[in-house]
């Protein structure tokens, strides 16, 4: 194997998740497209830590560092959308405009 | 060969994962169902996991199903069913909104895929195992003594991130 095929790889997940979030209404269906372009960062680091001239961790561990703050990411994006939720009872992205100038 | 690719056990794992990563993508874009799409986005983490193990980064990919594949994904089935406002159905959006962003993503995968592919990259000494036999010890070791800080901060933030959520997610009292 070579490297270019992972890279390649993660650039497709990277283009579908960016069309996900920008075309879809439901604010957590756009969290979850959010979350498959870190996926697709965390097969680039790992890919090019495997391939490196000279291997070292160092890309598994920038790839740990990035799931643990995907984690919290998603732990604070879905209480918001449940405080949203809770405040305006809908999960449309369109209805949360209301601190837009 | 395939595509100037040789074909071997691990070209093939890595083709049938790329499927199931992409197939599960496209599916989870397609789909009208949101708990259809929560079912999909298991579907992408269970591959990009089986392409951690190809890479040999055995405790990313474990740790990627847990998290991932285990604790997201059921974190956003619960949201997913909490707000759920009768019809569980997507509005279809503009259809101009949804070409436009379709061609932006289009044009950016495009230039990543040609920039990787006219790019020379450096081939190093390429093994199955290039992290030696225990990837564990060794991401141990670097967290602990080159990334310690990193560490700190971001044990740190995890805290302040589940406490704020908790404070956010609660019902405000009277």
């Amino acid at each position: 194997m070579t490297l270019q095929p992972f890279l390649a790889l993660g650039a497709i997940l990277f283009g579908i998740g960016l069309f996900g979030a920008l075309t879809r209404r439901n604010a957590i269906i756009v969290l979850i497209s959010i979350e498959m372009m870190l996926n697709a960062s965390n097969i680039n680091l790992v890919a090019f830590s495997h391939f490196a001239v000279n291997v070292t961790i160092d890309g598994l561990v920038y790839a740990l560092f990035n799931i643990a703050l995907a984690g919290a990411e998603v732990a604070v994006g879905l209480a918001i959308l449940l405080a949203i939720f809770r405040a305006k009872n809908s999960n449309d992205i369109r209805d949360m405009n209301s601190m837009k100038w | 060969m395939f595509f100037g690719v040789p074909i071997t056990g691990a070209t093939i794992a890595f083709f049938v994962l790329a499927l199931i990563i992409i197939a599960s993508g496209v599916f989870l874009m397609s789909l009208q169902k949101v708990m259809h799409m929560a079912l999909a986005l298991g579907g992408v983490f269970l591959g990009v996991a089986g392409i951690f193990f190809l890479l040999g980064a055995d405790f990313v990919a474990v740790v990627q199903i847990m998290i991932y594949a285990g604790a997201i994904t059921i974190l956003m089935v619960f949201a997913l069913t909490l707000t759920q406002t009768g019809d569980d159905t997507e509005p279809s959006g503009h259809i101009v909104h949804k070409v436009v962003a379709f061609l932006v993503s289009a044009v950016i995968v495009v230039a990543v895929l040609l920039t990787v592919k006219a790019t020379p990259w450096p081939v190093g000494q390429v093994g199955v195992q290039p992290f030696g036999p225990n990837v564990v010890a060794e991401i141990g070791k670097a967290m602990f003594h080159v990334y310690t800080i990193p560490f700190e901060l971001v044990s740190l933030v995890l805290t302040v991130a589940l406490v704020g959520a908790a404070v956010i997610a609660r019902k405000e009292e009277e």
